[in-house]
């Protein structure tokens, strides 16, 4: 990787004794950036390291916090290359700062592939200049100085602490080059680090969206209409008179009642009554009528095409067929949606709350009030989890067009009806296979068809094995709703790698084979000979399956159904093998082995934290999950009827990192996608009964 | 400590909303989740679904209350272990703990299972909750039995 010293980092002017290299996390290479400014007065830094004269380092990380642990993980890079002690680092949140800063959001599991190298090269760099600045100070060379956290050590016993070399170190030039740590060196980075938000989240610090509070604020709530209805008519002569209560008023298909408190908005929300025109809205129905007919339609979209699949299928010994299909899921984060946002008699906003993306809400809310994005600010806070829900900014557009009614600032604070109600669903998703196999039981033809809605395309047509089997044809089709859809944790690959990984279980018991051993061949087949283009890399597939095999006691364990699936995504490997056993009666799901090759590990708690989180989600809402439809309007709301998976329903998991020192890529999303394959495998395993619909209970 | 709201305001509302205590957490307002768990008389009970009339002289501890310095075994369990994820839920998740290990204070592994399951945690931190549970129950025993040592000496 290029990176100019220009491009990326800057030293800025010293400020109260402090030595802060603006540090630019996220600039493209050969872009050039502006010198960096970190003006204290305006309450806005820049991306920054600083190191006061005691010692101590503040970073500021950029990327919204939503639970994936980006905030810990960060500062643990750019701490490792400066090479300090951890306890002298202190973390802060940054706002958005399009200037400084690329890529400001929390999406896709990218922010650590993203960024690596321009974290590594921000500490590197920082620590090179206390070196220069301490051989200077010597007059040794600077090849025979050292550090060890926080202190620069020269051969003679010489030691120097960062701080006290901070005014030399800001008055010298930038080195162009630096060199990094060993990896065996490492004294943070691989090692369980714990969240920084930690302690304010164990005293109940009021570090959340839905805790923001500001001066003249009132509080709102949303009455939202059936997904297709418009809204003819309300009534809200009785909220009005209601205690607390400040205005109701209507904007595009809404009704919004603002008060003062909580409480007395919900009160007087109960008593607005709301008339839509009637029209045929979306049900269930309906979206089963849609899947009958994308599986029949001549008009599919072809993703991908190798060899001549209808040929080989004409020719094959033996042919599988199967339909699997998803429902709608919503995302359900245990913190509703919410967001603050003040529009002012000056033309200035202020927006605040949880987003995934606050660049584009600021872009969103500048267009929606046809202002300039310079006159927005978005202040970020922690998010009570989003699983891709926060990547919508309905609800910070809502908030800025309540408050430009109203002229006051407010917060619209959703019910969990109105989040569960209201949502940006997983799309729901119907998928066909069908599979040639030949007299050997050789999978030679592969045939999938997806069918979405509100999906664009559902399937990934590059997906493994696709690379290895001579004959394919990948096909979608998107079916228009009016129900909203975005992206859900792992967008596609959550349903898609279910469907899949459970019809490959069943190719292999058509054609006699075993699961992972049919998978190593077929990688062996892709790495020596592929057919078209591969996206993944076999070798890296292989190594995960394989000890995934090995950890698990693959079919070795007496009394035990196992179930087995892999999946490459967001640019990490995970293989899994799940344990069923007949526990009174019933199969249950007892235990989970996950191998993951996401590279370097940078915390490991983090990344077990990740991998069972997404394991413990894929299976509860494989299990469990469903929302229907009727008139377009969404069912259940609440948790007493949209069940999610308890404490006392998870199977024990044992979370393995493949160590290959490879650059680190994203650990948010990859384990979601292969479990809802590896427990119906394994379910099957224990039943005899393939598991083709989610949920799988109902 | 008075407040002049509509007796029907529940706690979660009158704690939020009128006496600045953000740390408990509204989560589902049907007494599904438990992210609202706070003490009643010392008991964990959901402040969700209760107005305020019916604790008019009643005990309330709230996350903010647990301890002075953050530092209830519970607390220092669920750092050590590095347990949150978002952390929305972890304040109920945390008074209920509290609670629970007041009742029991050596619980066997399916006493802690069974009692947390009520408190649903989305990003799935369960398996970190639970052994957090039985380290706060470690913490808190070498705690008194070093106080009893003192006492006695
Ligand atoms: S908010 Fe009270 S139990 Fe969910
Ligand atoms: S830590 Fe996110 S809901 Fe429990």
């Amino acid at each position: 990787m290029k990176s100019t010293r220009r491009s990326f980092i800057q030293k800025t002017a010293l400020f109260s004794g402090a030595f802060c290299l603006g540090f630019d996390w996220f600039q493209a290479n050969g872009k050039e950036v502006s010198m960096v400014q970190t003006t204290m007065e305006s309450g806005r830094f820049n991306a920054f390291l600083a190191i006061d004269p005691s010692g101590k380092i503040i970073l500021y990380s950029p990327n919204p916090e939503i639970g994936q642990g980006i905030k810990t993980a960060f500062p643990v890079v750019v701490a490792e290359e400066l090479d300090v002690d951890w306890k002298d680092v202190e973390v802060r949140q940054a706002n958005l700062d399009t200037q400084n800063f690329e890529r400001q959001l929390t999406g896709g599991s990218g922010a650590l592939k993203h960024s690596w190298e321009r974290l590594r090269k921000a500490g590197a760099t920082a620590r090179k200049m206390f070196i220069q600045a301490a051989s200077q100070t010597w007059n040794v060379d600077a090849s025979t100085c050292k550090t060890s956290k926080g202190f620069v050590l020269g051969p003679k016993g010489q030691k120097a602490s960062y701080g006290s070399l901070v005014a030399i170190a800001s008055k010298l030039p930038v080195p162009t080059e630096v060199t990094y740590k060993n990896r065996k060196d490492y004294q943070i980075i691989g090692k369980r680090t714990k969240g920084v938000d930690n302690k304010n989240v164990v005293t109940g610090k009021p570090v959340f969206g839905l805790d923001i509070e500001k001066p003249g604020m009132v509080i709102a709530q949303i009455i939202r209409p059936p997904f297709g209805a418009t809204l003819k008519s309300f009534d809200a002569a009785d909220a009005l008179k209601m205690p607390g209560i400040v205005d109701v008023v209507s904007f595009k298909n809404k009704v919004a009642i603002v008060g003062k408190s909580t409480w007395e908005v919900m009160k007087a929300r109960a008593t607005v009554s709301c008339k839509y025109d009637s029209g045929d809205f979306d049900s269930d129905s309906t979206h089963q009528k849609w899947f009958d007919e994308g599986m029949k339609t001549d008009k599919a979209t072809v993703q991908r095409k190798d060899g001549d699949f209808a040929a080989a299928l004409a020719r094959s010994a033996k042919v599988v067929e199967a339909t699997y299909e998803c429902p709608f899921i919503s995302h359900s984060p245990m913190e509703p949606m919410n967001f603050f946002a003040d529009v002012r008699a000056d033309g200035t906003v202020l927006l605040a709350g949880p987003t995934q993306v606050p660049q584009s809400a600021q872009k969103a809310v500048a267009s929606l009030l046809k202002i300039d994005e310079k006159k927005v600010e978005v202040e970020l806070s922690k998010m009570g989890g989003g699983f891709g829900r926060r990547l919508n900014n309905d609800f910070a557009l809502d908030a800025a067009e309540l408050s430009s009614i109203i002229k006051k600032p407010v917060k619209v604070m959703w019910t969990r009806e109105d989040d569960m109600g209201g949502g940006i669903y997983r799309p729901a998703a119907r998928y066909h296979f069908k599979a040639g196999l030949d007299a050997s039981g050789n999978m030679i033809a592969f045939y999938l068809r997806g069918v979405g809605i509100n999906a664009g395309n559902a399937t990934r047509q590059d997906n493994f094995p696709v690379g290895a089997i001579e004959n394919v044809l990948v096909e979608s089709v998107n079916q228009v709703s009016a129900v909203t859809t975005g992206p859900w944790r792992a967008p596609i690959t959550n349903f898609l790698g279910y469907a899949e990984q459970a019809f490959l279980d069943e190719v292999a018991e058509a054609g006699g084979k075993d699961p992972v051993q049919m998978r190593l061949d077929w990688l062996a087949r892709a790495k020596s000979n592929p057919v078209g283009k591969i996206t993944y890399e076999p070798d890296r597939f292989i190594e995960v399956i394989k000890q995934a095999a090995e950890k698990s006691n693959w079919k070795k364990k007496p009394g035990v159904h196992q179930g087995f699936s892999v999946y490459f995504s967001h640019l990490s490997y995970v293989a899994q093998v799940a344990d069923a056993q007949i526990v009174d009666g019933k199969a249950k799901i007892t235990h989970v082995t996950a191998v993951t090759d996401c590279g370097e590990v940078v915390n490991l708690s983090g990344a077990e934290n990740q991998i069972k989180g997404a394991i413990i989600d894929g299976m509860g809402h494989a299990l469990y999950a469903k929302l229907r439809f009727n008139d377009g309007v969404a069912s259940p709301t609440n948790f007493n009827g949209y069940r999610l998976i308890k404490g006392n329903e998870i199977p024990t998991i044992n979370a393995y990192f493949v160590d290959n020192g490879i650059e680190p890529t994203g650990l948010g999303e990859p384990a979601l996608p292969p479990t809802g394959g590896s427990i119906a495998n394994a379910l099957y395993a224990a039943t005899k009964k393939r598991l083709y619909k989610q949920p799988f209970e109902v | 400590m008075s407040l002049d709201i509509d007796p029907n305001t529940p706690l979660l509302w009158a704690l939020r909303d009128h006496m600045s205590l953000k740390g408990t957490k509204y989560g589902c307002g049907i007494a599904q989740c438990g992210a609202c768990t706070v003490w009643v008389n010392g008991e964990a009970t959901r402040s969700c679904v209760l107005p305020i009339s019916a604790v008019a002289n009643a005990d309330i501890t709230t996350i903010e209350g647990l301890s002075d310095h953050g530092d209830h075994p519970v607390q220092v369990a669920w750092d050590e272990l590095d347990v949150p994820q978002c952390g929305y839920c972890q304040a109920g998740q945390i008074m209920t703990a509290a609670s629970f290990l007041k009742k029991k204070p050596n619980p066997s592994k399916t006493e802690i299972v069974d009692g947390m399951s009520g408190n649903i945690c989305r990003c799935g931190t369960y398996h970190r909750i639970q052994e957090a549970v039985k380290l706060a129950s470690e913490i808190a025993s070498k705690k008194k039995t070093k106080s009893t040592v003192k006492k006695s000496a």
